[in-house]
């Protein structure tokens, strides 16, 4: 009997049905009655459920304020993952655990201590709020919680690729006399790119869905500080579940369009770099 | 090897634990009632419970256990018609309730099954201030002077919060203001919010704990509290022109004590309210009895002031939601641009 099965791996059928099994049932299933949740609407009730100035006006503040969290994840991240793979200090394995922290302490009680630090009677607020800067209450508020509860993930994506570098091509740069700037620019950085861009991708995808804790810090105020998800939560309170999903579409949409983009980029800066 | 045997006696634990919580069932000896309730009456529930537990076990030898789920009234609503097993629901808003009788969840005509309406108890919305009442706020039209912070919950998404902005619109309307005069009153309002949080209990750790606001609009058992935990920097004032009814109606969910089979227990459990040791439990709590005779025992704790119902402002409840808050209404045309 001559086999169909041309792969050298055994077992292809069995794990890629488990694996189909378990995505749907966590993942497509759940998204899918989202979506037809939202058909039920007419466009024209669609349209007005999730485009107005306000609502636009969630959409740009979520958006904005995930990038910019996710941009300061990214710089922070290399930093932090830099220092904890290439130098050895006391205490090392202690800094390398804080920083899994963000993703087991609920979310929630990051935006109460956020917003207790930061209040104008708060340990940093009573100096900073003398100064113009708004840490709670405010949308810059919302970009500091968003990057406590994303921080983990540059961290985390770019610690092994750090580890995996060989020395030996840094040895040789140097030797044939390129600066240390110059190292960093053409030698390491392009072997960090794709990590660096999962790291940002991955942040920038949780702070998109972040609630429990901007709710706490932000004042949620319309136009100014009131996030996407917040207008969601208030659908849902008028037992509106349609206009909800709609709103949770549109959000969807937008996110995986931006993953799409980046995960572009990422490949693109992988075979450039290979 | 000996840490490798540990683990897995550990993780088998673990699971066997876990196993054991989502498979064990319910000892047929055992009631076992689950109260759906809104997010203050915590300490208020736990207290009727136990009273009810040592009252019923003694008058029928059974054993009963009362479990409590707190939430927005909105968001708990919600639970029970997606299929949460409530036995009764004690919710903040008439609306809610109905919305359980519009499921079929609850019988035609439920508010009829029970003493007073099946309003146990009623409350209101008062100020809390900060100690000394440095602003000077005495009333409604206060709120909407120039540089006076007010804290107060979303009306969207909290009870607390949609209370506050009826009562705000009420106070212009029983003053004989217009409906476009009550509308300048709460866009004024609400321009004075400072946050606007999610919930009751985030707005009071906005005004209590992080000091911001110079009044904080809240239901009066919430304002007792929040004082006492204060330890002397905040104070409550009764608005002097009144503020709003807020009717809390308690009923039992018609599908599931029949599934259940606890018709009964749930009926008695609510009827308890009503008698004099649940009555003067909830005064004490700072909730306002329904039946006046208690009422008046507390008078030191729960002053006289003027309550408007809701019937002051619309015909029903129904007309509250479409009228106010449903999308694009009174309330979203505040902040519209």
């Amino acid at each position: 009997m001559s086999s169909v099965n041309q792969r050298v791996l055994p077992g292809f059928g069995l794990s890629l049905g488990t694996t189909l099994f378990f995505l749907s049932l966590i993942v497509l299933i759940p998204l899918g009655a989202c979506f037809l949740k939202a058909s039920t609407l007419t466009w024209s009730d669609f349209a007005d459920a999730v485009w107005t100035d306000r609502t636009r006006a969630a959409y740009l503040l979520t958006f904005g304020a995930s990038l910019a969290a996710a941009v300061l994840n990214a710089v922070i991240g290399l930093l932090l993952a830099w220092v904890l793979v290439r130098y050895d200090f006391p205490l090392k394995r202690l800094f390398d655990a804080l920083v899994d922290i963000p993703f087991a302490l609920p979310t929630a009680v990051a935006g109460l201590v956020y917003a207790s630090l930061y209040a104008p009677n708060g340990w940093f607020g009573q100096f900073l709020v003398p100064l113009g800067i708004e840490g709670a209450y405010s949308r810059l508020s919302i970009v500091l919680v968003l990057t406590f509860t994303g921080l983990p993930f540059v961290v985390r994506t770019l610690q092994p690729v750090l580890e995996s570098l060989d020395a030996d091509v840094e040895e040789a740069a140097a030797s044939l006399g390129a600066s240390r700037w110059q190292i960093f620019r053409w030698i390491i950085l392009p072997s960090l790119w794709p990590g660096l861009l999962t790291g940002f991708a991955l942040a920038f995808a949780r702070a998109l869905g972040e609630y429990g804790s901007v709710i706490f810090v932000a004042g949620n105020m319309p136009y100014r500080t009131e996030i996407a998800p917040v207008l969601i939560v208030a659908r849902l309170e008028e037992f509106a579940y349609r206009e909800a999903t709609a709103l949770a579409v549109v959000l969807l949409l937008f996110s995986f369009t931006l993953l799409a983009v980046i995960n572009g980029l990422e490949r693109w800066s992988r075979s450039y770099a290979s | 090897m000996v840490a490798r045997w540990g683990t897995l006696v550990a993780a088998v634990a673990i699971a066997g634990i876990g196993i054991w919580y989502f498979v064990a069932g319910d000892d047929p000896n055992r009631v076992t009632l689950l109260n759906v309730s809104y997010d203050p009456t915590r300490e208020l529930w736990r207290e009727l419970n136990d009273a009810f537990i040592a009252d019923y076990e003694a008058r029928t030898g059974k054993k009963l256990t009362i479990r409590q789920s707190h939430g927005g009234s909105g968001t708990q609503a919600r639970s029970v018609m997606d299929g949460l097993r409530a036995d009764v629901v004690t919710l903040a808003l008439w609306s809610d309730t109905d919305a359980l009788r519009r499921k079929e969840l609850l019988a035609q005509g439920w508010e009829q099954r029970l003493p007073f309406n099946s309003l146990p108890y009623y409350s209101t919305i008062v100020f809390v201030v900060r100690s000394g009442n440095p602003k000077g706020i005495r009333d409604w039209p206060d709120l909407v002077k120039p540089g006076i912070g007010v804290i107060t919950p979303n009306p969207k998404t909290s009870g607390n919060g949609k209370l506050s902005y009826l009562a705000a619109w009420g106070s212009v309307r029983i003053r004989g203001g217009s409906e476009d005069d009550a509308q300048a009153y709460v866009k004024a309002l609400y321009e004075n919010v400072l946050v606007l949080d999610a919930g009751a209990r985030g707005s009071a750790v906005t005004f209590a704990k992080r000091r911001i606001g110079d009044v904080h609009l809240t239901w009066e058992n919430e304002a007792h509290l929040e004082v006492r935990e204060a330890k002397g920097t905040l104070e409550i004032v009764y608005p002097v022109s009144g503020s709003i009814k807020a009717e809390p109606f308690v009923a039992w969910v018609d599908a599931v004590v029949e599934r259940k089979k606890t018709q009964q227990v749930a009926k008695e459990y609510l009827e308890f309210l009503y008698t004099d040791a649940g009555q003067e439990m909830i005064a004490r709590h700072h909730y306002r009895p329904i039946r006046s005779e208690i009422l008046a025992r507390h008078r030191n704790r729960l002053p006289e002031m003027e309550l408007y119902p809701v019937a002051t402002i619309a015909h029903n409840w129904d007309e509250v939601q479409t009228k106010f808050f449903a999308a694009g209404a009174l309330f979203d045309q505040i902040y519209a641009r």
